[in-house]
């Protein structure tokens, strides 16, 4: 086994560092203020390759794979989780447009998208519930040489920023009547609805998408009709929960050098707090969670990369660094004190930002249905 | 046009809380810190990148350093260097500033014929800034240091501005020439990971002494004349005092300090 990063995930996780420590820190506090995510990041984005790292090169990507978008992701995270959370649905949209999408669907939507002058979702959640894909009730129904969708998304990651819509809709009965469509911000019936007022990740914008006899036409069915299901849920598998975890990963980095330095730092009884053994066993909690997160993370992206079936452990690394973000979130307030819940010190943000991971891109208790079921299957169950 | 751009690797700067000085070499330990380009030779790549998009041809990327400094020319590649020599052998090692010069000297004469040889003013380890100076006595070119803007017009001398302490002078300057930058020159662009991809097609050579003439006994820590007489952290005092008041309030209370002090 290998567990050494190549020069190559080295020189693009420095590179990456670079970028995100000079280039987003201006726009945080805007971001934490005004729940917008800074649409003006995304040119410089687009040419680091950052929008198109799992695209492949013909279509403007860089084409680098799930392992690189990980890192990628951690470090973009590492400085402000809620710009990869934005960005790994758009990297959802490249996927599934990838993945489904025809020649000149490819052609037409991708370049775009890598350059960061559009901006990307995937819809498939709407106000009955994101786990129940099949229950979806957002209806497509095809007039002559156009689909007319009906119904409403929610809990949409860049709903009111991304102009590039991958919507999943009921053309049929049951879970093989859903399908794929790629509608654009501007196609007459489509509308961003309202918007959400999040308690973490609040730079990432979430809201509602509106179809309203929404015309779209024909050549924009994704795929076949029927591969809906597929489309929705290997997205999640390959790209929304790797992704996640990847944003769960930025969190913990970032929890662990916070609670390190602050440690360092604070003074009391005429020695530093980081002498204390209460104190040196959270930090040691917050490194175990980061570096068992790294490595589950990291596993899905190289068993991506080399096309090996991973929806178990996916769905582990999703759950396991999602909750885990959030465990050592709050342990580094403890660290902190009374600090440590003060809108000054960046533990109280990273602990709103890891409890939204956690639902985010499918339920941690939907990823332990999927465990369930992998653990019965290795006895033939 | 050919353009030389010197690179030093040196550890990198975030992680300098990790550096230790070793007592007995006198020498900073540099095992286990990630090394990076310093950061005036990252300027120094970005003009020369520059003028080649401007005018034309080649950027080659230079450098003395342990081999397995190699992931930082890698660095320079994806940067947009067209090819990288490293130079690198247990003869070159412990060299002083005279020694570096001289060993990069060789390996230039090896490359051949050059426009323009471009380096940082100083590194952020050694903070010597002789180096460039050094370069251009051994190539027998001209030199202009701290420039913070070139000017380069077919058929005419280039124009280099070297900053001084109140302002800057024109210095008029024909090529070959070995000039050193300031920061202010430019903003190094970003790697991509575009860039990254590129740079695993453009291969690194490695040169040892047997590679180079080496002509003169000035290489390595035998060669050089600079014996370091100790090296230690100095002591951190902590003896700053915050003036408070209006800006004219502070400013006679500041005047008030330097002059009972015996400034002024």
């Amino acid at each position: 086994m290998e567990f050494k990063f190549s020069d190559r995930e080295e020189l693009l996780r420095k590179t990456v560092r670079d970028y995100a420590e000079k280039e987003i820190p201006p726009y945080m506090e805007a971001m934490e203020e005004t729940g917008e995510f800074p649409v003006e990041l995304l040119k410089g984005m687009g040419q680091m390759g950052i929008l198109g790292v799992i695209t492949a090169p013909e279509y403007g990507g860089a084409g680098m794979g799930a392992l690189a978008r990980i890192v990628v992701l951690e470090e973009l995270g590492r400085v402000c989780p809620a710009i990869p959370m934005a960005i790994q649905v758009h990297h959802m949209c490249t996927y599934a447009l990838s993945t489904w999408g025809n020649e000149e669907q490819k052609k037409k939507y991708l370049p775009p998208l890598c350059k960061g002058e559009t901006m990307g979702v995937v819809a498939v959640t709407e106000p009955s519930g994101g786990s129940d894909v099949g229950g979806m009730q957002t209806t497509a129904k095809l007039d002559g040489d156009k689909y007319i969708l009906n119904g409403r998304k929610c809990f949409i990651t860049n709903s009111h920023h991304a102009d590039t819509w991958v919507v999943i809709a009921r053309t049929g009965e049951g879970g093989k009547g859903l399908s794929a469509f790629i509608v654009e911000n501007d196609f007459p019936g489509a509308k961003a609805g309202r918007k959400e007022n999040k308690v973490g990740l609040r730079g990432a914008n979430t809201g509602e998408l509106a179809f309203n006899n929404c015309e779209v036409p024909k050549e924009n069915l994704l795929g076949n009709e029927g591969d809906g299901m597929t489309t929705a849920i290997q997205d999640i598998v390959q790209c929304g929960r790797p992704g996640m975890a990847a944003v769960a990963l930025g969190i913990l980095n970032g929890v662990l050098e916070q609670a390190v330095k602050f440690a360092g730092e604070r003074t009391l009884y005429g020695k530093s707090i980081s002498k204390l053994q209460a104190i040196q066993w959270h930090i040691a909690d917050i490194y175990a969670d980061l570096e068992i997160s790294r490595l589950l993370t990291y596993r899905v992206g190289w068993m991506i990369d080399q096309k090996i079936n991973c929806a178990a452990e996916s769905a582990l690394a999703k759950q396991f660094a999602c909750e885990a973000a959030a465990r050592s979130a709050r342990k580094a307030i403890e660290i902190h004190g009374s600090y440590g819940i003060m809108h000054e010190y960046a533990v109280q943000r990273l602990l709103r930002d890891a409890v939204v991971t956690i639902p985010a891109g499918g339920t941690a208790e939907i990823a332990k249905l999927v465990m369930f079921r992998q653990a019965l299957s290795m006895f033939g169950l | 046009m050919r353009i030389i751009v010197c690179v030093k690797p040196v550890p990198d700067p975030k992680h300098w809380n990790r550096l230790q000085l070793d007592p007995k070499t006198r020498t900073l330990v540099r095992k286990g810190i990630p090394g990076t380009i310093n950061p005036l030779d990252r300027h120094a790549l970005e003009a020369a990148l520059t003028l080649r998009e401007q005018e034309g041809g080649e950027v080659l990327v230079v450098s003395m350093a342990p081999e397995d400094s190699q992931p930082v020319l890698k660095e320079a590649l994806a940067m947009g260097a067209d090819r990288a020599v490293l130079l690198s052998d247990r003869v070159f090692a412990g060299s002083d500033t005279l020694g570096t010069a001289y060993v990069l000297s060789v390996g230039i004469e090896r490359l051949g014929e050059f426009d323009l040889i471009l380096c940082g003013d100083e590194t952020i380890d050694g903070g010597t800034a002789q180096v460039s100076a050094q370069l251009a006595e051994f190539l027998g070119t001209p030199n202009v240091m701290h420039v913070s803007g070139l000017e380069v017009s077919p058929g005419k001398p280039w124009l280099a501005r070297s900053q001084i302490e109140h302002g800057y002078t024109l210095v008029e300057i024909e090529p070959p020439m070995v000039l050193s930058v300031v920061k202010t020159i430019n903003t190094p662009r970003y790697v991509t990971l575009m860039n990254i991809l590129e740079a695993e097609q453009k291969p690194i050579e490695v040169w040892s002494a047997n590679d180079v003439t080496l002509s003169e006994p000035w290489a390595g820590l035998a060669g050089s004349p600079t014996q370091m007489a100790d090296l230690f952290a100095p002591e951190r005092k902590g003896m700053a005092e915050m003036i408070t008041g209006d800006p004219k309030e502070q400013a006679a209370k500041l005047a008030d300090r330097l002059h009972r002090l015996g400034f002024c």
